[in-house]
């Protein structure tokens, strides 16, 4: 049993969701992974802003293959996350609703995750065919030149996650 | 003397890379299709028969079977009474697969260097072995290696008192701090002896036997279905969410080794453990 949510209106029910609860995400949401990181806290530690709006928005660590003709995206599963976690707290600031990944996470997040109201998702790693089907629309918005690695804005629909740990730091992983 | 032009082994590399980015072995296939109805963890049942629609799909060849279509490995074993003409191996080798990831809308995922880090755009170079057999043949094996289930790997410089039971301890314990990390089910591939880089590389080549074959040497038999049973006892399950497949199976090689050391290296490999051979 899956929930259906909307997650560019109810950000506000999928932040308070709980840990375990299958939820099925339409909406936009944005990917970047390592290197998309890495240069948004660079451009952030010179002081710049970045030209992209997070708020609200979920944060899917995740590179695609390249699509083919009439292909709204190649496939697109999850990233292992816990190699984004030093720059969670940074993501948190920009005002994400939630992350979307795979794998678990260094125990510290869980008090990020509850501070900023962060629930952490993950999907089905290594399912990046099946995936692809739940991608309407992809578009490279940021660091263009970074290739599978810039950020993405992808209109999902039906697009199927799992809440790992929710805002109240309780996790699915571990028992 | 057998005369191959090295351009037919480029051309074979590249099938053989976009066909295993696109195509499962019988032998993962199945081991899939069998936990997809054995797992007990209703959550866990569901990924996995997600994971065996993510196959029939990716079969299609229009979306390859994972994002992460890996850094390209290839074993080249060149019969010794081959004569390879044409342009230099490697440089073929790697066109080849610059190719592949091109034509077979792969990912490029490969650095130019490990700390400046800059795509090479191409996916090359590849890591590619090249090994003399007996015989007038040449025999490529490749495999798109993922990088979340390499991460997961590990080694460890054993003593020559250690025996079984540590080994397999040590092991167990990496699988359980991998937890999800590797996108289990996962495939182990484990090397035993030789010296610190060949129980890698022997790690990683047990990575090429089929799921379904039973190993000769009956030591590491019983030490593959111990490691089975472990693994599945950890309940780490289908992406971590807790269940019994944990692996879809463990797949173990031995050499002989130093009086003073027993090298051990198991090389992590996501359920999606992609490799093909071909001939020529």
């Amino acid at each position: 049993m899956s929930f259906i949510i909307d997650v560019d209106k109810q950000y506000d029910n999928l932040r308070n969701s709980k840990a375990g609860v299958s939820l099925l995400i339409s909406g936009t949401i944005y990917s970047a992974r390592d290197a998309a990181h890495k240069r948004i806290a660079a451009m952030l530690s010179r002081g710049e802003s970045i030209p992209v709006d997070f708020t609200n928005k979920i944060i899917y660590y995740m590179g695609p293959t390249p699509p083919r003709e009439g292909s709204p995206i190649g496939s697109c599963g999850p990233t292992s996350s816990y190699r984004m976690d030093d720059y969670f707290e940074m993501t948190c600031k920009l005002g994400i609703a939630a992350t979307l990944g795979k794998g678990e996470r260094s125990p510290e997040l869980t008090n990020f995750i509850r501070k900023y109201k962060v629930p952490y998702l993950i999907t089905i790693g290594g399912a990046g065919a099946y995936l692809a089907g739940c991608v309407r629309s992809s578009k490279t918005v940021l660091f263009e030149d970074l290739g599978a690695e810039a950020v993405m804005e992808l209109v999902v629909e039906n697009f199927p996650v799992i809440v790992a740990i929710d805002h109240r730091g309780n996790s699915i992983f571990g028992g | 003397m057998r005369k191959i032009d090295t351009a037919e082994i480029g051309l074979l590399t590249k099938r053989l890379l976009i066909e295993a980015n696109y195509v499962l072995s019988d032998d993962i296939k199945g081991a899939i299709d069998t936990a997809a109805v054995t797992e007990t963890v209703p959550q866990s049942r569901e990924i996995l028969e997600v994971l065996r629609q993510n196959y029939i799909k990716a079969e299609e060849m229009v979306y390859p079977l994972c994002q992460d279509t890996g850094m390209a490995i290839v074993f080249i074993k060149i019969g010794q009474d081959v004569c390879l003409k044409g342009e230099y191996l490697l440089d073929v080798v790697n066109k080849g697969i610059a190719s592949a990831y091109k034509e077979g809308y792969l990912r490029s995922s490969v650095v130019g260097h490990p700390l400046t880090r800059k795509n090479t755009g191409d996916n090359t170079p590849g890591v590619i072995y090249t090994e003399i057999a007996p015989g007038d043949k040449v025999e490529i094996n490749v495999m798109p290696k993922g990088f979340g289930a390499e991460n997961q790997s590990g080694l460890k410089m054993f003593t020559p008192s250690s025996d079984k039971k540590d080994i397999v301890d040590f092991i167990v314990n990496g699988i359980n701090l991998s937890g999800g990390k590797g996108c289990p089910p996962g495939v182990l591939g484990v090397g035993i002896g030789g010296s610190f880089d060949y129980a890698a590389l022997m790690a990683k080549k047990a990575l090429l036997i089929p799921l379904n074959e039973t190993n000769p040497d009956p030591i590491l038999d019983d030490m593959e279905k111990m490691i089975m049973e472990r693994t599945a006892a950890l309940g780490v399950g289908p992406m971590g969410l807790g269940g019994r497949t944990t692996l879809l199976g463990v797949r173990m090689l031995a050499y002989p080794t130093h009086i003073a050391g027993l090298p051990v290296a198991y090389n992590y490999c996501c359920h999606s453990c992609r490799h093909k051979k071909g001939v020529l």
